[in-house]
């Protein structure tokens, strides 16, 4: 039994599983072993999505897509297969193919002004990872950004900083540890590190380094140099994302969705009769449990089971979660169930 | 005098661990390090030391009537220095998340082992967590107090 602080990140989880993966293995009734899709709808914001094992087929639940980057301004380009959708983090990280991951285009990296090429280590929960910070044109639907900061995860780039290995946690530095080709973080903020990254001295927290010969120093790094949740930097439909999965009645092996770019920017992602929940400075929302308040995320890119009374919350399904993402304003989310849904948020007692 | 020093030099050349099963007296050089206020609540049967920095992080560190940290909870925007918080746990605690780890994923951490818990929280820009030795917690007290 845990509380305090831990049982709220539980609780956290528990939205997690509403919005990618509780519809897939808690129907706890008859077992389906087919796939299930939904009725995605077209456009050029519409993207489809598919909850999985993932490229290494070790992923328990993971929400993945695909999406084309390019060298900047250039036709020379690479579509990569199962990027991990992640409401829990911000910006684009791809496996490079020395880690086994797909990606083989040759982006060009980010340098300092004294030319060395500058690094990340940017953290999870449960690992971290490392390499250096390049630029990519992407597109994911029809939907464009150009010249963006990403990250590219290659151990081999230079030695793991310290400062990055202290936190703990594992590298996910392979194909199998990751479980994916790429992280594609499009949640609630604009980029992964924000105005702490900017300093220099001891209030900068270390992400970002500039690296030569193997060595490499803690740098300050401008916010526009981040790396950066791709949707804020859409040309359109850039202020938000809408994850769109089916109702299941029991289980099933796989199945099919939408991610749709842009909220009440088209005909297709209207607002609608959405309940809003403001989010806090940390991107986050209160859930109330048995009378206590707790802060609770979005994160589809976390897949553990971790909030298992279903009898006690009434967790089942909420098929649509819509977030924004709004630069310089408190972002929010919103949540719109079917029909058949429960009408209030499954996770409050 | 000449002795006192050199006893004071031996003390740290070995591990001067601030944090989980270090002394009570290693509060301060976290808070130079972390750069934070520092407010000390008493409680039944124990202390909480609480660092507030100015980027945001808090630590609270529990000390036993006797000066033993016994328990560290954190929040803050940036991965915790685990290195630092577990000091002289932290290869257990590396151990045991990698004897434990099944496949890909990512989501929350619990290392359960008989004489350490850490739990570890959150998600991009904001992480918390928790670690206690559940030998040392003082009579009465539960770890639902560690938060």
């Amino acid at each position: 039994m845990r509380t305090g602080c831990f049982y709220s990140r539980l609780l956290s989880s528990a939205v997690l599983l509403i919005l990618a993966a509780a519809v897939v293995s808690c129907g706890g009734g008859s077992s389906h072993n087919n796939s299930s899709t939904s009725n995605p709808g077209s456009g050029s914001n519409v993207q489809p999505v598919a909850v999985n094992s993932g490229p290494a087929h070790n992923y328990a639940n993971g929400l993945f897509t695909n999406l084309t980057v390019c060298v900047p301004g250039s036709s020379d380009c690479q579509t990569i297969t199962g990027i991990l959708v992640d409401t829990g983090s911000y910006g684009l990280r791809l496996l490079s193919s020395a880690a086994g991951g797909a990606l083989t285009l040759p982006l060009p990296t980010q340098t300092v002004s004294s030319g060395n090429s500058v690094g990340e280590c940017a953290s999870f929960v449960s690992g971290y990872t490392w390499g250096p910070v390049k630029a990519a044109d992407i597109t994911i639907s029809g939907e464009n950004a150009s010249d963006v900061p990403v990250q590219v995860i290659d151990p081999t780039f230079s030695s793991v900083p310290s400062g990055c290995a202290n936190s703990g946690v594992p590298a996910d530095d392979t194909i199998q540890k990751l479980g994916a080709n790429g992280i594609l973080g499009v949640g609630p903020y604009a980029q992964d590190c924000g105005g702490a990254c900017t300093q220099t001295g001891s209030g900068n927290p270390g992400l970002y380094y500039g690296c030569a010969s193997g060595s490499c120093q803690v740098i300050a790094e401008s916010l526009t140099q981040q790396v950066q949740n791709p949707v804020a930097l859409f040309t359109t439909d850039s202020n938000g994302v809408i994850i769109e999965l089916p109702a299941l009645s029991g289980s099933a092996a796989s199945m099919s969705g939408s991610m749709i770019f842009g909220i009440g920017t088209q005909a297709n992602n209207a607002l609608g009769s959405a309940a809003i929940f403001p989010l806090n400075s940390t991107g986050e929302f209160n859930t109330t449990f048995k009378g206590k308040t707790y802060p609770a995320f979005v994160d589809s890119g976390s897949n553990a089971l971790f909030f298992l009374d279903g009898a006690t919350t009434g967790l089942t399904v909420v098929a649509i979660i819509r977030a924004s993402i709004a630069q310089g304003q408190p972002p929010i989310f919103q949540r719109r169930p079917r029909p058949q849904a429960p009408a209030r948020p499954s996770v409050s007692a | 005098m000449i002795f006192c020093l050199a006893i004071s030099t031996i003390i740290c050349a070995l591990p001067c661990f601030a944090a989980l099963g270090g002394d009570v007296s290693t509060v301060r050089d976290d808070q130079a390090r972390i750069h934070a206020t520092w407010n000390v609540t008493q409680r039944s049967g124990y202390a909480v030391h609480e660092l507030r920095g100015a980027d945001g992080r808090i630590v609270r560190e529990y000390a036993s009537s006797s000066g033993k940290i016994f328990a560290i909870a954190w929040y803050g925007p940036w991965a915790p220095d685990l290195q630092h918080l577990l000091g002289a746990h932290f290869e257990e605690f590396q151990q045991a998340l990698q004897a434990q780890r099944r496949g890909a994923g990512h989501g929350p951490v619990v290392v359960q082992l008989p004489g350490l818990v850490v739990d570890l929280g959150g998600h991009m820009r904001s992480f918390a967590g928790r670690a206690y030795l559940p030998d040392e917690l003082p009579d009465g007290v539960r770890a639902e107090e560690i938060r």
